[in-house]
C-alpha cells in the first residue's frame, strides 16, 4: 500500500518542484513570453534552433552512449595496442555526420538571416518616436507632443501604443548602456556618440519591464524601467495628461511640498513643468506619482517608499547621484505627499 | 655501428648528463632554473593558486545571488568580484596553464631536453607572477578594478573611472601577454625545430599540432589587445582622445580592437584542450585516433577562423545588418570542425577497447558539456537571436560551459593523466571519480539554469534582483551546483597532494600511452632522455615494442639540444642549450617596474627602459660556450 502512496507523492512533488523552479518567474522581463512582434519573431527562431540543436546533441548521445554500452557487452581479447585500424565503416560515417552538420547549419544560417531581413522589413516610416537617453543609472524618455510639437519628458516609464510601431531613439549622456524589452523587442545597445535606433511592435496589452543589458557602472543593477503597452485610445489620454504641467496644490501640506521641491535643492536636478523648477540633470518629475515605480525600477511608488527614497538615496541604490537633502520630519511628509499628488 | 655501452658505462653517462643538466643547489638554484619541468610546475602551482581564490570569489558572489535582495555584498564589491574573477580566469589562469602544460610536455613529447629557449621560459614565467601580483596585491590594498573582465570605455575612461583600477587592469593585461608571447614563440621554435629525427609533421601527434596552432594564434591575437589596453591607458594617462567621442575618438574602436583579440583568446583555450582530449582518448581506447587527418585539418581551420568571428561579440551595438549576417555564417561554421573533433573522439571510443579511468572520465564529461556550450554557440552566433541573449545569463551560461566543460575538464583529465609522469605515483582513482562527479555533477547543476534565467530577461553583472522577477529559485539551484562543484575541487586538489607522497609507484609508462613523454621515466630527470630516440611513426612506443631505435651524439658534457629541420625533421646540428641564469629574473623585475611605474607617470617609460636595457645587455653578454667537466673542460690556470 505504501507504494502507490509514494509514487502519487512522487507525482505531485515534480510539478510542485517544477512549478517553484519555472512558475516563480512572473513574464515581467521575458524572452520566451513574447508580446510583441519582434519578440516574437526572434522567440521562433529560438524554438527552430533549439529543435535543431537538441536533435544533434541526442544523436552525439546516442553515438556516445552506444561506444561506451559496446565495450561493457564486449569480452576477453587481446589488450596490445592498435596501429591505424581500417576503419572505412567510420570514415564514410563521418562523411554522412560533415553532410548533417553543413544541412543543420545552412538551415539555421538561412533562418537567421530570414529573421534578420523580418525584423528589418517591419521599420516602415509611420512610427511613433521616441527619445530615450541612458543616464547612470535611469531612462530619460521623452514623446513628441502631437498638438503642440514640443517634446514631452518623463522617465523610467515606457507607454506604447499595441499594435503601433514606436521607434526608440537612443541616446547616452554618459557610459554605453543597452536598452531591453525582452517581451517586445532584442536589445540595442545605447552608445555615446552614435544614434541607435529600435522599433518596437508591442500587440499585448499589460505591464512589462526592461533593464539596462549593458554593465554601467555601480548600479548598473538598478536600471530598469517599468512599459505599459496600452489601446491607442488609452495611449492618447495618457500622452495627454503627461503634456499637461503640473497642478497647483490647494491643500496647505502640499503646498508645503510643492515649495520645498521647487525652489529648494530638488530645483538643481529636476523639472516640474509650470513651476520654477527647471533642473535638467536628474528625472523630470512633472507626473511622478503617476509611475509605478521610482529611481529606476528600484521601489514601487508609494508615499512611504519616496520618502525612504529622499531621505537617504545612498543606502537604497549605493553610488546614486542622488544626494541627501537635509530635510525635517514634517517637511519630508509634505515633500513625499506632494511628489505622491504629481499625477 | 657503435656497441652497446656497458651497465658500468651507463650508469657513468647517466651521472655526467645529471650534472651538465643540474641546477645549483638552494635558493640560487630556484631563482636560477632554466629546467622547463621546474618552470612549468611553478605556473601551475601559481594557477591552482589562482584558481581557488577565483573560485573562492565564484562562490560569493553565488551566495550573494541566492536569494533576491541579499546584502551580502554590495555593489562595489560584487563589481569587484566579477571582474577579479573573470580578469584571474582569463588571462591569469586560462591562458597561461595551457603554455604551462606545453612548457611541461611538449620537450618531452619530443624527446628532447630542454626548450628552444629555456631562459626565455623563465622570463616569461616571472613577468606571468609580475601580472599575477599586478592585479592582486592592489585587491589586497583595496584598488581592485571593478568594470568586468572586458573594461569598455568610456565606463573606462578617465571621465567615469578615476583612480587606479583601470589602470591596474590594463597594465595586468600587458604583462600577461608579454609574458604569453614570449611563451608562445618558445613553444612555436620548439615544436618546429627540435623534433626527433623521423618526427615529420604527418608523425606528429595531435597535442602538438594544438600547441603549434594555439601559439601561432596568441602571436597573432595578443597585439590587438595590447595596443587597445595600451590606448586605454594613454587616454587616462596623457589624454589621448582614441576611445573620447568629444574629442574625435570612438568607442567602438575598443570593442573592436578588444574582441579582436577576445574571441581568438577563447580558442587559444580551447585548441589546447582538443590535444589533451585526443591524447587520453587515443591511450585509454588502445588504439590510434581516429581520422588524425580530418582533427589536424579541424584544429588549422578554427585556427583560421577564429579571426573572422569577433564582430559576434558586437551585434548588439547597431552594426550594420548585412555585416552581421557574415559573422553569423562565419561563427556557426565553427560548427563543422568542432562537429568532427567530436566525431573522432567517439569514433575512437566506439572502434577502441576503452578503460574508464579518471582522465577518460573527464573526457566523456567534457564531450558532454563542450557540446552544450558549442551548441548555445550556434544560438547566441545567430545576429538577431543574439540580441535576446547577449549579456543575459544565457551567455554567463554560454561561455562557462565552453570554457569549463571545454577547456578546464579537458585540462583536469590532463593533469590526471600526466600526473604520474610527473610526480613518479599514480593518483588515487576512488577520489578522482568522487572528485569527478562533485565537479561534474556541480557544475551542470550550477549553470544549466542560468540558461533559463538569462531567457527569461535575468542580464549579467548585476549584483541583486528583486523577488518580484521570479529568479529565486533557479539562482538557489545554481549557488548549490558552484558550491558542490567546488567541494570536489577541493577533493580533486587533496587527492593530487597527498598521491604526491603515498600514491602507488608509477613506472615509466603505466597507462600505456604512445608517445614519446612515456618513454622517460617517471618522474623525468633533469636531462629527460638519456638518448635522442628515433621516431618510425605515429604512435612510436606501440609500433616499436623492442624499444625505439636511438640516435647517439647529443653531448653529455655540456647542454645540448639536437635541432631538425622544420618538415622532415632530419637532424641539422647540435645546438648549446642555455645553462642556468639570474638575467630572466632581474630583466622580469626590471620590466614589472616599468609598467607598475607606467600607471603613474609616463616617464616610468623612459626610465624604465634604462634597467631593462642592461638587464638584457647582461642576459645576451656572448659567451664562450665550454664544458665544465670532460676532455674539454677549462683547464685550471
Amino acid at each position: 500500500m505504501g507504494r502507490p502512496a509514494a509514487m502519487t507523492r512522487t507525482r505531485s512533488i515534480l510539478p510542485i518542484l517544477l512549478t517553484w523552479l519555472l512558475g516563480g518567474c512572473t513574464d515581467l522581463q521575458s524572452a520566451i513570453s513574447p508580446a510583441g512582434e519582434q519578440a516574437g519573431r526572434l522567440f521562433s527562431l529560438l524554438q527552430l534552433i533549439t529543435w535543431v540543436c537538441g536533435i544533434m546533441y541526442a544523436l552525439v548521445l546516442l553515438f556516445l552512449g552506444w561506444s561506451m554500452v559496446r565495450v561493457w557487452r564486449r569480452t576477453g581479447g587481446d589488450d596490445a595496442p592498435i596501429v591505424d585500424p581500417a576503419d572505412r565503416g567510420l570514415s564514410r560515417s563521418m562523411l554522412v555526420w560533415a553532410g548533417l552538420i553543413v544541412g543543420g547549419l545552412t538551415l539555421l544560417i538561412t533562418a537567421s538571416f530570414l529573421a534578420d531581413r523580418h525584423l528589418a522589413s517591419l521599420r516602415s516610416e509611420e512610427v511613433l518616436r521616441v527619445r530615450v537617453t541612458g543616464h547612470q543609472w535611469w531612462w530619460r524618455i521623452a514623446y513628441r507632443d502631437s498638438t503642440t510639437g514640443r517634446w514631452i519628458e518623463t522617465a523610467n516609464e515606457l507607454h506604447l501604443p499595441a499594435g503601433r510601431t514606436a521607434r526608440v531613439e537612443l541616446g547616452s549622456s554618459d557610459v554605453i548602456h543597452s536598452f531591453w524589452v525582452p517581451n517586445v523587442a532584442g536589445k540595442l545597445d545605447v552608445i555615446p556618440g552614435r544614434a541607435n535606433s529600435l522599433d518596437l511592435t508591442p500587440h499585448r496589452i499589460g505591464w512589462f519591464r526592461g533593464q539596462c543589458a549593458e554593465f554601467c557602472g555601480a548600479q548598473h543593477a538598478h536600471m530598469a524601467f517599468d512599459v505599459k503597452v496600452e489601446s491607442p485610445a488609452d495611449f492618447a489620454l495618457w500622452l495627454a495628461a503627461q503634456a499637461s504641467p503640473a497642478a497647483l496644490p490647494a491643500d496647505p501640506v502640499l503646498a508645503r511640498g510643492a515649495a520645498i521641491v521647487t525652489e529648494g535643492a530638488c530645483a538643481m536636478c529636476h523639472a516640474v513643468r509650470g513651476t520654477p523648477a527647471a533642473g535638467r540633470p536628474g528625472p523630470d518629475l512633472t507626473h511622478v506619482g503617476s509611475r509605478r515605480s521610482i529611481a529606476a525600477g528600484t521601489l514601487t511608488m508609494s508615499r512611504g517608499a519616496l520618502q525612504g527614497w529622499i531621505a537617504n538615496p545612498k543606502a537604497l541604490k549605493p553610488g546614486t547621484t542622488m544626494p541627501t537633502v537635509p530635510l525635517d520630519g514634517a517637511d519630508a511628509d509634505a515633500v513625499a505627499a506632494y511628489l505622491e499628488s504629481l499625477k | 655501428m657503435i656497441a652497446l655501452p656497458t651497465p658500468e658505462e651507463a650508469v657513468q653517462r647517466r651521472a655526467r648528463l645529471e650534472q651538465t643538466w643540474a641546477d645549483p643547489k638552494g635558493v640560487w638554484g630556484f631563482l636560477t632554473t632554466v629546467d622547463h619541468k621546474r618552470i612549468a610546475a611553478r605556473y601551475i602551482v601559481t594557477v591552482i593558486a589562482l584558481m581557488f581564490l577565483a573560485g573562492m570569489l565564484a562562490l560569493h558572489m553565488r551566495l550573494q545571488l541566492a536569494f533576491p535582495d541579499l546584502k551580502i555584498l554590495g555593489p562595489q564589491m560584487y563589481n569587484e568580484s566579477f571582474s577579479l574573477h573573470g580578469s584571474t580566469m582569463l588571462f591569469l589562469v586560462s591562458v597561461p596553464v595551457m603554455e604551462a602544460m606545453a612548457i611541461w610536455l611538449v620537450p618531452l613529447m619530443l624527446g628532447q631536453r630542454g626548450m628552444a629557449y629555456p631562459r626565455l621560459a623563465a622570463f616569461s614565467y616571472w613577468l606571468y607572477l609580475g601580472g599575477v601580483m599586478m592585479l592582486w596585491i592592489p585587491h589586497v590594498l583595496g584598488i581592485t578594478p571593478d568594470l568586468g573582465w572586458f573594461e569598455y570605455p568610456p565606463l573606462s575612461g578617465p571621465g567615469y573611472s578615476p583612480g587606479h583600477r583601470a589602470d591596474i587592469w590594463a597594465q595586468m593585461i600587458t604583462f600577461t601577454e608579454v609574458a604569453a608571447l614570449a611563451a608562445s614563440v618558445n613553444i612555436v621554435a620548439t615544436i618546429i625545430k627540435l623534433r626527433p629525427p623521423g618526427m615529420t609533421l604527418a608523425r606528429m601527434p595531435l597535442f602538438l599540432w594544438a600547441m603549434l596552432v594555439a601559439s601561432l594564434m596568441t602571436i597573432f591575437a595578443l597585439p590587438a589587445v595590447m595596443l587597445v589596453t595600451s590606448m586605454l591607458i594613454s587616454d587616462r594617462l596623457v589624454s589621448t582622445h582614441f576611445f573620447a567621442p568629444a574629442g574625435g575618438g570612438d568607442v567602438l574602436l575598443f570593442q573592436h580592437l578588444f574582441w579582436f583579440f577576445g574571441h581568438p583568446e577563447v580558442y587559444i583555450i580551447f585548441v589546447p584542450a582538443v590535444g589533451f582530449v585526443t591524447a587520453i582518448v587515443e591511450t585509454f581506447s588502445r588504439r590510434t585516433i581516429f581520422g588524425h587527418t580530418a582533427l589536424v585539418l579541424s584544429v588549422l581551420s578554427i585556427g583560421v577562423l577564429a579571426f573572422g568571428l569577433w564582430v559576434h561579440h558586437m551585434f548588439a551595438v547597431g552594426l550594420p545588418r548585412l555585416g552581421n549576417a557574415f559573422y553569423t555564417a562565419a561563427s556557426m561554421a565553427i560548427a563543422l570542425p568542432a562537429g568532427l573533433q567530436i566525431f573522432c573522439w567517439i569514433a575512437t571510443l566506439w572502434s577502441g577497447r576503452p578503460r574508464f579511468a579518471t582522465p577518460l572520465l573527464w573526457v566523456v564529461g567534457f564531450i558532454l558539456t563542450f557540446v552544450i556550450g558549442g551548441l548555445s554557440g550556434i544560438m547566441t552566433a545567430s545576429a538577431p537571436l543574439d540580441l535576446q541573449l547577449t549579456d543575459t545569463y544565457f551567455i554567463v551560461a554560454h561561455f562557462h560551459y565552453v570554457l569549463v566543460g571545454g577547456a578546464m575538464f579537458p585540462l583536469i583529465g590532463a593533469l590526471c593523466y600526466w600526473y604520474p609522469k610527473a610526480t613518479g605515483r599514480m593518483m588515487s582513482e576512488r577520489w578522482g571519480v568522487l572528485a569527478f562527479a562533485l565537479i561534474f555533477g556541480g557544475f551542470n547543476l550550477g549553470f544549466f539554469p542560468m540558461h533559463i534565467l538569462g531567457l527569461e530577461g535575468m542580464p549579467r553583472r548585476i549584483y541583486t534582483y528583486s523577488a518580484g522577477m521570479g529568479w529565486g529559485p533557479l539562482n538557489l539551484v545554481a549557488t548549490t551546483g558552484s558550491a558542490t562543484s567546488i567541494v570536489g575541487g577541493l577533493v580533486l586538489v587533496a587527492n593530487a597532494w597527498i598521491s604526491r607522497k603515498h600514491g602507488t609507484p608509477a613506472g615509466a609508462n603505466p597507462w600505456g600511452g604512445s608517445t614519446l613523454e612515456w618513454w622517460a621515466s617517471s618522474p623525468p630527470p633533469t636531462y629527460n632522455f638519456e638518448y635522442t630516440p628515433v621516431v618510425e611513426s605515429i604512435a612510436p612506443l606501440w609500433t616499436d615494442k623492442d624499444g625505439l631505435p636511438v640516435m647517439t651524439g647529443a653531448g653529455v658534457e655540456r647542454r645540448e639540444v639536437v635541432v631538425t629541420s622544420a618538415i622532415d625533421a632530419v637532424p641539422l646540428y647540435r645546438q648549446k642549450g642555455a645553462s642556468p641564469s639570474i638575467w630572466p629574473l632581474v630583466a622580469g623585475i626590471a620590466v614589472t617596474a616599468m609598467f607598475v611605474g607606467s600607471i603613474f607617470t609616463p616617464w616610468a617609460v623612459v626610465w624604465g627602459a634604462l634597467p631593462i636595457g642592461a638587464a638584457l645587455t647582461g642576459w645576451f653578454w656572448p659567451q664562450r660556450p665550454r664544458a665544465r667537466t670532460g676532455p674539454f673542460a677549462r683547464r685550471a690556470a
